[in-house]
């Protein structure tokens, strides 16, 4: 059985039918997205505005995310430009391009997650609070049984967490390492998303964010290879289903270009 | 399959315009989010401004919506009240608290 309105357009809608689908399925990602970012909202309003964190994040590697994003959307349409014009090798070589910035992305952002996790907030008995990278935990290192210590670099200690809140102006953490004891550990925890509200949104939106990266990676790399054994047979055919995964690849460069700026920068 | 080497030359050209924009946009987002401004709700509104801009130049040109169907036009509508319900919806449901303590 044939599948109709493929390549040509259907009358009634104007448009082939995996256009339309696509500009559906991209429709429940803006209320999916939408949904989260009206939370994202929600969360900052209904926090003093001191107590919510800025300067979290490393805006350099935000930056460069960004500009690999904006790089594959265009590499993405003149991937499909360059099948309009029947140039295939010229195809292979933008859609490689895609595929090499979107992994590339993916790296970064797994690099910045990897750093969260070894983020700590160490509360002391004293009352002050260390903040820093965890370099190692001593072989016999027990927090129940309050034995052996942990070391941290990049240190900041202060008396209250809300000094922690705001780094945008703040003077950069000492170089040294720092040793503390288990038996000075009151708690401690890092930067992962159960630390605070503001974490939690940012691991939420920017993981479902990088799931899309992967899944659109995962089709561009389809289209790619084996998937282009269509162009023999069904060139346009082919040529539309590449314009619809730029379709959704431009929406999650769309998507970053919003969580940049509200996560990273504001 | 109809268009030219020299559309796709034309093409490319307007791409990596497009793309030139883009990143000044970016650079313009950081730039505003560390400006030294007398009000910090200028920053936030300044980054917001540049981000909007940057998602409208990738919406209409790289997503083609400056020229598409009516029918894509009219689902984007409905999608576009819908968000902005959404985010009403929670707006509302953030002042929906009593103002006095009912016991």
């Amino acid at each position: 059985m044939e599948i109709p309105y493929t390549v040509e357009a259907r009358p009634d809608t104007g448009v082939y039918n995996a256009k339309l689908g696509v500009w559906l399925f991209l429709a429940s990602e803006v209320m999916l997205f939408g949904g989260l970012f009206s939370a994202y909202v929600l969360l900052r309003v209904g926090t003093p505005p001191e107590l919510w964190p800025h300067g979290w994040l490393n805006v350099k590697l935000g930056t460069l995310n960004t500009v690999l994003l904006a790089s594959s959307a265009i590499t993405t349409l003149l991937a499909w430009a360059a099948l309009k014009v029947k140039k295939f090798n010229h195809y292979r070589i933008y859609h490689g391009l895609t595929l090499l910035l979107a992994v590339a992305f993916l790296v970064i952002k797994s690099t910045e997650y990897n750093d969260k996790f070894h983020h700590y907030e160490i509360v002391q008995t004293d009352g002050k609070i260390a903040d820093g990278h965890l370099v190692e935990k001593s072989a016999d290192f027990d927090l129940v049984k309050k034995t052996g210590e942990v070391t941290l670099h990049h240190v900041r200690v202060v008396e209250k967490t809300e000094e922690l809140a705001d780094l945008r102006h703040a003077k950069p953490p000492g170089e040294g390492e720092v040793k503390i004891a288990a038996a000075n550990i009151k708690k401690m925890q890092n930067y992962g998303p159960y630390h605070n509200n503001y974490l939690g949104i940012y691991f939420t939106l920017t993981i479902l964010h990088a799931l899309h990266i992967l899944g659109g990676a995962i089709v561009i790399a389809f289209l790619w290879g084996p998937g282009s054994k269509m162009w023999k047979t069904e060139p346009e055919r082919f040529t539309n289903r590449v314009e619809v995964s730029g379709l959704f690849w431009h929406f999650v460069d769309l998507v970053w270009i919003f969580l940049f700026p509200v996560l990273y920068l504001t | 399959m109809t268009e030219s080497t020299e559309d796709f030359k034309n093409h490319t050209r307007r791409t990596l315009f497009i793309f030139a924009s883009v990143l000044c946009g970016t650079f313009l987002m950081v730039g505003a989010s560390f400006a030294p401004l007398r009000n910090p709700h200028m920053n936030l509104v300044l980054v917001l401004v540049a981000a909007c801009c940057n998602a409208f130049i990738v919406a209409g040109f790289l997503m083609h919506l400056f020229s598409e169907r009516k029918m894509i036009y009219t689902m984007l509508g409905f999608t576009a009240f819908f968000t902005v319900m959404l985010f009403a919806l929670t707006w509302i449901a953030e002042h929906d608290v009593p103002q006095v303590l009912v016991r």
